[in-house]
């Protein structure tokens, strides 16, 4: 079977890889052969529908598809005989007949249009068929059948690639149609616009709508693409930007190690916020007397409480402030933010500035928010905090279990992987107290009580110890303190357990087997998991269950807690975290010290520094007087967000540096106009250890700067010598503190694109899996820690009878600065809704879309009311990207004692109607 | 800038120029229609391949496919929106009723295809939908395999009356078995009686029930085989010498097909395809209503054979009444203990020609849409479910015990004009007495007509005939000396295929033969490849001209002979080659008629 083949290529003979097609041999060797139905990318099937690729197979009464037909020993295949060359002439003419002239066609440039070209095809000769009408329902993309050619590539995107199973073929004959669920508007249908079958479209009946006119016309022509990196999540895809006039009018996938070509919404259609005439496009200073207890500032309008600045004089403002209260009130005055959504030169650049420059480690930025506990557990246990296997590990495992995570919407194009995998067999089992859509591949879904967490996981491991389904090998050889972990899940039997966790006693125990005797398991988690006042001890148990049965350092096996921004992992490799130097170098370990000291030639501080939620705290208690933000918005992240926002109005100094006047940028002193991801170079570091490149690809609006620059301004206002002249003069700079970016050049970066770390050469690929052969540890083992049952910090009583959970929507990014001024996105999403389950809502009296207020004992917002079967009765979800009705106003700032993560997927809540006089307003 | 703007739009980035959905993406599952559809499935497995069947169910019961229901059929089986709606759209028995849109208490649909047509169907398809008004629907249907009781229509509702057993020695309803009843030599006053008495359930003929068949002998075969008594080659010797060959259509040898599963790995599987589609073609109807046993022991020393696990038994959704006797005669040999460990599923097809292409039938099988698919690798490698399987016709598996009891020589010896062998002519058309022939094989047109079926109709010339139903193309009658068996008839550019001779007489205009079969291929093609699902489109629209463009048809037909994916397509330019060929004067205008198809 793996012998090749020998056969004959118009003459030749040639030889075949097993499992090779004819039409790829012919494409190795030189020979072209037309194709529309087939797509030679990663992911698509072959179909052999269109009959475009038709070759002569000696001896058969049939001509053959080139795309599907493999080559047998001897075979005689002729692609150029008069017969093929007329059938596949005949097919083009037959589908031209029916085509919209080219004068007006949705996309002239297409595939189709390129071999019609090719093969001269003059017009059809054909009567022609009626036409469907076109659905313009959806805002980012435009359906026109007339064009199309029912290839069914857009089914195989949208049911085999991307696997979000929307798009179908209706009827028969040619009858047939592609069609939206039961044939409904795309617009009303389930689809989740990943625009995969756009990309696949070989005719242009598909197309981004940016690139059609009114008419359904091609519009809006590119006039180039520059090849980068997605800015939403932790995935980290690559694309293409397409653009017009220093515009991105359309995004294409590209063929990255974590996405294969493939986008979300996100990405493939949230581009235009760096477009939206919000942009702060001048340096605005606060004008004397403007109150900072009145937030109600139109960021489309901030002079109402700024006004302009020239460079010079709101650089001058912003370091003066800063060098005052350094100067009069210490270092420890002072506090950074910077964020994972910007590039590891300007992450590394911002944690250098306020460790060099402010002078204390008062450093963090939002990964504090999402996966500190993770990271914290995960440095205690293996001795690292990022993953140990890309999620595309999942497609060589057996067993895949998802705990805390929402990767169709939060991780969408990682959640095609997992999706694929069960589609070739693999078993899935999601843990979450949500409903979800990948319970619809899972094997078993597990809607545990929420914050019940530790209960049903310490109950798996009760189980694998009990049934003996350890790997004693593995757990010999390669972890510490089992016997203390086997002595502590004595308790926690799936019988005891089941009542609290909500799970029966003999699901868990079956879950626990398929996890423990699969060949290749692997774990993913998310903000499910961390965002806990029980979040460490959550993944706590989730490296046990990994560690006591082995299903670690092989393919298809490992822990990965799906980071949620493009560089939350870059972010805190480039050490911006108050604890840690670059690398997780601790700040409080002498010897680390010495280092970074003579590396940066400064005396460094010797504590570690405050976390975000300490930060605010410090500054109500007038520990913290000035602040420099740059990227973040905790006026919106931040729990008991009005606490933040106290906060941050009673700074004496506030320097942020955005892309808009964010909720936070409203208490600025001096705001920085600042670059949005196209505009300028960087690397970023995604949820696999993969370090990417992002290349420029538009100018900056008015006066808005490089990050790096405004960095780097500050820094010498306020006396440090720096002279950086590009991100890669701080890369070079970071390659010298940070050994994990051994082998990685920008050079290399500028011609691959992509390099995972760790990485042992510049010649050699970084290592996907690792751990494969003991921990970073300092016993090289993996530590066993055992975790008791925390309850939730906040339960619900009569007055608050529900549980509020907050997280994150498919089509919003985070606090909602930049989606929500994302056309396609805030067209889709457009305002804040509350999630109850329909039975919930009936119990109320509330209606769906009606406007409901809810409280917690931290505040109330006002808000519509959704109807959603996957939430639980008695729990209510509200994403906190909607600053018309902040959720963090409602959450529980209790945080988790290792992680200092706060408890964000768990408070008590009421949830009542608004009489609809009020609603109305 | 986005001007209008709502007073909130001053705080928030959002543009506000929308209203929230108030509930997730596209259609939510009604929980009540979702309680109807668990209380219809009850305990049945929700297996996807169960697909059709669960479709069934709410066809049958509802009388229509209530979108609502569909939507809970999707949640209940865990299958996306899309992946119930294509199937169920694919078929022609399930009506789709989209939310607001109220389904009819009745359908009638009238046969429209070729032997129907030349009895006066599509007159009888018009008047009816005058004379049954508005409140049913009255729609055409292809060939329902009553072409020798033609005309023939098939009457549906829902059934709102309790199950009626039916019994074997006599004809009995089959009610509230889902379905429809098959009215054949149709009136319209027959019709109009039929629905006015709500008659919507089939008629379940005398048949040769289990009892029966034992005390002639049946089963004891089987039960030789399985006893050890018999090694599988002396079962598949003699249908080697036998020359038995795929009696669907396509004439592959029948041991040798035996053979190449055989050589595949367990777990096998054995597909027996009762989609007899083919216009013209009632024969498999006509074993199944008569003597099902025969049939049915044959599967089963197939499956012996090769060692199948499971054996799955696809039949058209055209014969209600086999269906309800293959139910009836599966659960007494079940009982007998005569199915021994193989599992019998019974399927049942939707309405799709296209699914008698065994790769169809199989995709069908597994719930899906009938697409034929890609060969190699064929069946007897990856089939059903990816495991090696035999695909079978139903008469192809009826004759195994008779060889093999009999002898080869028995069926060897039947042959005529050199051929060997019986077959089972279906015949219809402008005969005195059409029916099934059971006759030798290689016996010519002009003899079966004269011998077997009392001659044409009188006031009837015969002109020319289809030897192999809709595909296997017309011949004239001066071609009528033709001995029919698989390979005789290829040199005329026709194949026997079922064995369904439609016969034409001179009142036929061949323009409309052929439209009439065109248009039969235009509606069941598949719609997966472009030569078929476009050529057949082009070729009914060219067709319709005045006079025929000879040569863009020709060319049409070369693309779709060369270049279709499956015989559907390959063929269904078989009439017009055949007419521009032996009826040219009937289509091309005079000055055109020289010269004739390259």
């Amino acid at each position: 079977m793996t012998e090749p083949i020998r056969f004959f290529l118009d003459g030749e003979e040639v030889e075949a890889q097993p499992g090779e097609t004819i039409w790829q041999v012919a494409t190795r060797c030189g020979i072209e052969i037309p194709h529309l139905c087939w797509l030679p990318k990663p992911g698509y099937r072959a179909d052999g529908n269109c009959r475009a690729c038709m070759v002569e197979i000696e001896g058969e009464r049939v001509l053959a598809a080139s795309c599907v037909r493999k080559p047998a020993p001897g075979m005689k295949v002729r692609t150029a005989s008069e017969r093929a060359r007329f059938s596949r002439r005949m097919v083009f003419e037959l589908l031209l007949t029916d085509q919209p002239a080219r004068a007006v066609a949705h996309d002239p440039g297409s595939r189709f249009w390129h071999w019609v070209d090719k093969l001269d095809v003059a017009d059809g000769r054909f009567p022609r068929r009626p036409q469907p009408a076109p659905d313009r329902s959806h805002p980012a993309m435009a359906v026109q059948l007339d064009a199309c050619i029912e290839c069914t590539l857009c089914v195989r995107a949208c049911r085999e690639v991307q696997v979000n199973d929307v798009i179908g073929m209706q009827g028969r004959n040619w009858h047939e149609k592609i069609v939206f669920d039961f044939d409904d508007p795309m617009g009303t249908s389930t689809c989740v616009a990943c625009g995969e079958c756009v990309q696949a479209c070989p005719t242009g009946a598909l197309m981004p709508a940016s690139l059609v006119d009114e008419n359904g016309v091609y519009a809006n022509a590119p006039d180039r693409t520059v090849d980068s990196v997605c800015p939403y999540c932790g995935v980290g895809c690559q694309l293409t930007y397409q653009i017009r006039d220093d515009h991105i009018v359309a995004v294409a996938g590209r063929e990255g190690p974590a996405n294969l070509n493939r986008l979300c919404v996100k990405g493939r259609f949230g581009f235009d916020y760096v477009h939206h005439p919000d942009r702060l496009t001048e340096p605005l200073i606060r004008k004397d007397g403007a109150s900072k207890h009145d937030i109600d500032i139109d960021p489309a309008n901030p002079y109402t409480h700024f006004r302009k600045a020239s460079w010079e004089e709101a650089l001058d403002r912003a370091a003066a402030g800063l060098r005052r209260i350094r100067d009069e009130h210490g270092k420890r005055a002072l506090a950074g933010f910077g964020s994972a959504k910007g590039s590891n030169e300007e992450a590394y650049l911002f944690q250098k500035l306020v460790r060099t420059g402010f002078g204390s480690n008062n450093v963090d930025h939002c990964t504090r928010l999402c996966h500190a506990s993770s990271v914290a557990a995960l440095m205690e246990g293996i001795g690292s905090g990022a993953v140990t296997a890309p999620f595309t590990a999942a497609g060589d495992a057996d067993v895949i279990i998802i705990i805390g995570a929402r990767p169709t919407e939060n991780h969408p194009v990682a959640a095609t992987f997992f999706k694929q995998a069960t589609k070739r067999g693999a078993k899935l089992i999601v843990m979450d107290p949500r409903g979800q859509v990948m319970a619809r591949y899972a094997t078993h879904m597990l809607r545990f009580n929420p914050g019940r967490d530790v209960a049903l996981l310490n109950a798996l491991l009760h189980t694998i110890v009990e049934e003996g389904l350890t790997d004693r090998q593995y757990v010999q050889a390669h972890t510490e303190d089992f016997d203390r972990l086997r002595e502590h899940v004595r308790d926690y039997s799936p019988e005891a357990m089941a009542g609290i966790c909500g799970i029966d006693a003999a699901t868990l125990r079956e879950v626990a087997r398929l996890y423990a005797r699969a060949e290749a398991a692997i774990i993913f988690w998310g903000m499910g998991i961390s965002q806990h006042v029980h979040g460490t001890d959550n993944a706590r148990c989730l490296i046990a269950l990994a560690l006591v049965t082995g299903q670690i350092g092989r393919p298809g096996t490992g822990l990965h807690p799906l980071r949620g921004q493009n560089n939350v992992q870059g972010a805190s490799d480039a050490g911006l975290i108050p604890m840690v130097y670059p690398d997780y170098m601790a700040v409080d370990d002498p010897a680390v010290r010495a280092r970074f000291e003579a590396l940066w030639g400064t005396e460094l501080d010797s504590e570690r520094g405050l976390t975000v939620v300490e930060i605010m705290d410090a500054i109500h208690a007038g520990a913290i007087r000035g602040m420099y933000i740059m990227g973040e918005n905790p006026a919106m992240s931040d729990p008991d967000v009005s606490h933040a926002r106290e906060a941050l109005a009673k700074l004496e100094h506030l320097v942020v540096q955005d892309l808009f006047l964010t909720e936070t940028a409203k208490y600025a002193d001096v705001v920085l106009p600042a670059s949005a991801w196209p505009e300028k170079d960087g690397t970023v570091t995604n949820t696999n250890r993969q370090v990417q490149l992002g290349r420029t690809a538009l100018p900056m609006p008015g006066n808005a700067r490089h990050d790096w620059w405004i960095i780097q301004e500050i820094a010498r206002r306020i006396g440090l010598p720096w002279s950086y002249t590009h991100p890669r003069d701080v890369f070079a700079e970071m390659k010298l503190a940070m050994p994990s970016l051994n082998g990685i050049t920008w050079e290399r970066l500028e011609r691959e694109s992509s390099v995972t770390y760790p990485c042992d050469s510049e010649e050699e690929p970084g290592h996907d899996i690792v751990f494969g052969e003991g921990f970073p540890t300092p016993s090289g083992r993996g530590r066993l820690v055992p975790a008791a049952i925390v309850p939730p910090a906040e339960e619900p009583d009569e007055d608050y009878p529900m549980v509020l959970t907050t997280g994150r929507q498919l089509e919003h990014w985070h606090t909602g600065a930049m989606t929500r001024r994302a056309n396609v996105l805030d067209a889709l999403e457009p305002e804040a809704v509350a999630s109850l389950a329909p039975a919930e809502l009936r119990r109320l009296g509330i209606a769906p879309g009606a406007r409901i207020r809810v409280a917690t004992r931290r505040g109330a917002i006002e808000l519509t009311a959704r109807s959603d079967s996957a939430v639980a009765p008695g729990m209510v979800f509200i994403p906190f990207c909607y600053a018309e009705a902040a959720a963090n106003i409602l959450t529980n700032p209790q945080l988790d004692p290792w992680g200092k993560i706060p408890e964000f997927k768990y408070c008590a809540a009421r949830v009542e109607p608004i009489a609809a006089q009020a609603a109305a307003e | 800038m986005p001007q209008s703007i709502r007073h909130d739009r001053r705080i928030h980035p959002g543009s506000g120029r929308r209203r929230a959905p108030d509930h997730p993406k596209g259609r939510q599952v009604d929980p009540a229609a979702l309680a109807e559809v668990q209380a219809l499935l009850g305990a049945r497995e929700r297996r996807r391949d169960l697909l059709i069947e669960h479709l069934h169910l709410l066809q049958d019961h509802y009388g229509c496919l209530h979108v609502r229901h569909l939507a809970a059929l999707a949640e209940e089986m865990r299958l996306a929106l899309v992946e119930v709606y294509e199937v169920a759209s694919f078929y022609a028995h399930f009506d789709i009723v989209m939310d607001g849109e109220t389904a009819p208490p009745l359908t009638v649909r009238v046969c429209d295809s070729l032997s129907c047509a030349l009895s006066g169907g599509l007159d009888l398809l018009a008047q009816l939908r005058n004379r049954l008004g508005s409140g049913v629907r009255v729609v055409r249907a292809p060939c329902m395999g009553g072409c020798d009781r033609a005309p023939v229509v098939a009457i549906s509702g829902v059934p709102a009356r309790s199950p009626e057993e039916p019994s074997p020695g006599g004809v009995s309803k089959g009610r509230g078995v889902g379905g429809h009843a098959l009215h054949e030599h149709a009136s319209l006053d027959s019709v109009a009686a039929a629905v006015a008495a709500g008659d919507t359930h089939p008629a379940i003929p005398a048949y040769a029930g289990l009892d029966a068949y034992r005390a002639a002998g049946g089963y004891r075969l089987l039960q030789s085989c399985r006893a050890g008594e018999r090694a599988p080659e002396q079962v598949t010797d003699p249908l080697e010498k036998s020359g038995l060959r795929g009696l669907g259509g396509a004439g592959f040898p029948t041991e040798l097909k035996w053979r190449l599963v055989r050589q595949e790995p367990k777990p096998r599987l054995l597909a027996v395809n009762g989609d007899e589609g083919e216009p013209g073609t009632f024969k498999d109807r006509y074993f199944l209503e008569t003597d099902p046993h025969r049939f049915l022991e044959g599967m089963l020393i197939a499956a012996w054979a090769i060692e199948a696990s499971d054996v799955y038994v696809y039949l058209r959704d055209e014969y209600p009444q086999c269906r309800v006797i293959l139910e009836r005669e599966i659960a007494a040999l079940e009982r007998a203990g005569l199915a021994g460990d193989v599992r019998i599923h019974l399927r049942r097809g939707a309405g799709a020609y296209i699914c008698g292409e065994e790769s169809a039938m199989l995709e069908s099988i597994e719930g899906k849409r009938g697409l034929p698919r890609h060969k190699p690798p064929f069946p007897t490698q990856v089939g059903l479910f990816g495991r090696p399987t035999l695909c079978h016709n139903v008469e192809t598996l009826y004759w195994v015990r008779d060889i093999v009891e009999k002898g080869p020589d028995w069926f060897t010896g039947q042959g005529r004009n050199g051929r060997k062998g019986l077959r089972s002519f279906s015949v219809s058309g402008r005969v005195r007495e059409p029916g099934v022939k059971l006759a030798p094989a290689g016996i010519t047109a002009r003899q079966l007509i004269d011998e077997f079926c009392g001659g044409m109709l009188p006031g009837h010339v015969f002109k020319g005939y289809l030897p192999g139903g809709a595909s296997g193309g017309i011949l004239p009658a001066t071609k009528a000396d033709i001995p029919l068996d698989f390979g005789t008839l290829e040199g005329e550019g026709c194949f026997i295929g079922s064995a369904a001779i439609v016969v034409l007489s001179d009142r036929d205009d061949m323009r409309q033969v052929a439209l009439n079969l065109l248009r039969f291929f235009e509606d069941e093609s598949c719609g997966q490849c472009t030569p078929c699902r476009v050529g057949t489109e082009k070729a009914v629209r060219l067709m319709a001209a005045p006079n025929w463009d000879e040569s863009l048809l020709a060319e049409l037909a070369r693309v779709m002979t060369d270049a279709s994916i499956c015989g559907l397509g390959q063929a269904a330019m078989n009439p017009v080659k055949m007419v521009l060929k032996h009826f040219r004067n009937e289509v091309l205008a005079p000055g055109q008629e020289s010269g004739g198809l390259r």
